[in-house]
């Protein structure tokens, strides 16, 4: 089959990354994530420029009054603006969603790298405190920590991708010792490369399919988690604004007031909608399996 | 396959003693000690409850006696409940918990593999699409957002089923339940969907349509074993998730099991609950994760071979 290959030179030669693209371009609910995510993404950037209203703006005469052509969505019991307080909520929950897996991203790679490049003993202990911490109610830790140095949003951001990145590290480290044994890996070896480079040359670049198709299925998930929190009152504190905190007004007010709950639930859902279908795309694409698990 | 539950037993054990460790450890690293709040104590009343609470040791020695009441089953008495022990309190909230989340489990297998199932029979048609567009819903919308929304419209527009409580009205267990297992059935009918084409095009389901089984026969005697693996495998987890999401649930609800003790724990800073609660719960995650693994083994022909061999 090598043979083959080298004998019909493909004319023009296609990366990997240009075939997955073509490939994600045809995938039209994944391409259309894209396009959404993208769009709000700009939407959020340019909040502070955009935004009808400010954040904690508030009117009390136009109290929790429904749409309108001057507020679009309505406003809350204390008149703020509806689309507004949902931008500005959008942010910090996208801010959230991708710093934590960044930093899950960041550690479980690492972390699973070593693990699966160095492999006996090493890999052994090294995934038996994956297991452990698999095995702790992680939620009540992380509700702890939030009680114990006060509602941050830095804290939150390290707290959850410190989380997240349990499954990142499982996914890396099969990919590395699939990897490891193989030709070119030799190859480095016997060219007195250190171990460090080639995990990051050698290793590392063959395993990142998984990885961004897995990162992108961990926004969604860290987004949740985010508004579970806001939700519980323990993450994003008013006046300030995001998506699980609009919801917990929106329910206490749902009776009288169903547009606070809609809205924002419209916009928590249809954005991981977006980051679902796009993370199914690119695992089609990148042609990734078992990601998940 | 006896060697293979040792094993896994044996596993199980540090796991279990380094989550007790380490919530121990950080429980009682946090600042602000949980009788800070009654500032009008006199100090010799403090140093009672100190010394009832054990907390006038040195930190290793507290630990070791802790570690001693466990093996006896004890989880200590509770900061912020004089007179209750921690397991009077589980006892109480317990049942409620997992009654919740035995139907939110039997409700997530049932809707969610039979969606599987009818999705992989003819896979990229209707039949497929329109249970995996319900999954993908189910999968993004967070508990506390369908929860809410549920009760929106069955228990306030159409005011068919009670908007919260456990067990007092008729049919209120219904939409806690639902809520809770919506998003575990998504996940399932999507590790279903997927076992089920895995296994469907096989040499043996040919074989078994070649001698002339119905249909039916053939999906549900010969693919279902294997294909459901995947599910099986998951069931670990989503027992977990269960757990925790009851949290959700409970407070949306208004129920008063487990999951509210736990939250309020944390809230009250009653560090004897948290840690009693976060020991149980663990133990109760790790074995189930322990039996899933075992029945998944059983129920994959490849793997149970593997194990009879010895390997493993």
């Amino acid at each position: 089959m090598t043979v083959m290959q080298a004998q019909t030179a493909r004319p023009a030669g296609r990366s990997l990354w240009a075939d997955a693209w073509a490939r994600l371009r045809q995938n039209r609910l994944a391409f259309g994530g894209l396009i959404f995510l993208l769009f709000l993404m700009g939407l959020c950037l340019l909040t502070p420029w955009i935004a009808p209203y400010g954040y904690a703006e508030q009117n009390l005469s136009m109290g929790a009054t429904p749409p309108s052509a001057a507020h679009w969505l309505g406003t809350d019991i204390f008149g703020r603006d509806l689309l507004t307080r949902i931008l500005y909520g959008g942010r910090v929950s996208l801010a959230v969603g991708l710093v934590a897996t960044a930093v899950a991203a960041g550690i479980g790679v690492l972390y699973g790298a070593l693990a699966g490049y160095f492999g006996g003993r090493v890999d052994a202990v090294m995934m038996r405190v994956v297991d452990t911490l698999y095995a702790l109610p992680f939620m009540i830790f992380i509700i702890l920590l939030m009680l114990v140095f006060g509602r941050n949003l830095l804290l939150l951001f390290l707290a959850i991708g410190a989380v997240e990145w349990l499954t990142m590290a499982r996914i890396v480290r099969g990919q590395v010792q699939a990897l490891k044994n193989m030709e070119f890996v030799e190859a480095a070896v016997s060219l007195g490369l250190s171990r460090w480079t080639i995990i990051r040359r050698h290793l590392l670049p063959n395993a990142l399919g998984p990885v961004i198709v897995y990162a992108t299925l961990t926004v969604p998930s860290v987004m949740l988690f985010e508004a579970f929190l806001s939700f519980l009152g323990l993450g994003i504190q008013p006046p300030r604004s995001s998506w699980g905190l609009l919801i917990s007004y929106g329910v206490e007010t749902m009776e009288e007031y169903p547009w606070l709950l809609i809205f924002p639930g419209l916009a928590l859902t249809g954005t991981l909608f977006a980051l679902n279908f796009l993370g199914d795309g690119l695992r089609d694409a990148l042609d990734v399996r078992a990601a998940k698990d | 396959m006896l060697r293979f539950i040792l094993w896994r037993l044996l596993q199980a054990i540090p796991v279990l003693l380094a989550v007790i460790s380490i919530t121990f450890f950080l429980v009682r690293f946090a600042p602000g000690g949980p009788f800070d709040a009654d500032k009008a104590v006199v100090p010799e009343v403090r140093a009672a409850l100190e010394a009832q609470y054990r907390l006038d040791q040195p930190l290793h020695r507290q630990y070791l006696a802790y570690m001693g009441d466990l093996l006896r089953g004890d989880l200590g008495p509770s900061f912020k409940y004089p007179g209750r022990s921690v397991n009077e309190l589980i006892a109480t909230g317990f049942p409620v918990t997992a009654e919740l989340g035995l139907y939110a489990m039997g409700i997530a297998l049932l809707i969610g593999g039979a969606a599987g199932l009818v999705a992989a029979q003819r896979p990229n048609t209707m039949q497929d699409y329109l249970p995996m567009s319900a999954a993908m819903l189910g999968i993004c919308m967070p508990a506390f957002l369908l929860g809410p929304l549920l009760v929106l419209v069955f228990g306030i527009w159409l005011e068919w089923l009670p908007v919260s409580g456990w067990g007092q009205l008729p049919g209120d267990k219904i939409l806690p339940s639902l809520t809770l297992g919506a998003a575990y059935a998504a996940y399932i009918a999507r590790l279903a969907r997927g076992g089920m084409l895995e296994v469907m095009s096989q040499d043996y389901i040919r074989t078994a349509r070649a001698k002339g089984l119905p249909e039916y026969k053939v999906v549900l005697g010969h693919g279902l074993r294997t294909g459901f693996v995947p599910v099986v495998a998951f069931l670990g987890p989503a027992f977990a998730g269960i757990l925790s999401g009851s949290f959700v649930i409970e407070t949306v609800f208004q129920i008063h099991g487990l999951g509210r003790f736990y939250v309020q724990a944390a809230f009250n800073r009653d560090y004897t609950l948290i840690l009693g609660c976060t020991v149980f719960l663990a133990t109760l995650i790790l074995t189930f994760n322990l039996l899933s693994d075992i029945l998944a083994a059983w129920m994959n022909p490849r793997l149970r071979a593997g194990l009879n061999t010895g390997r493993n």
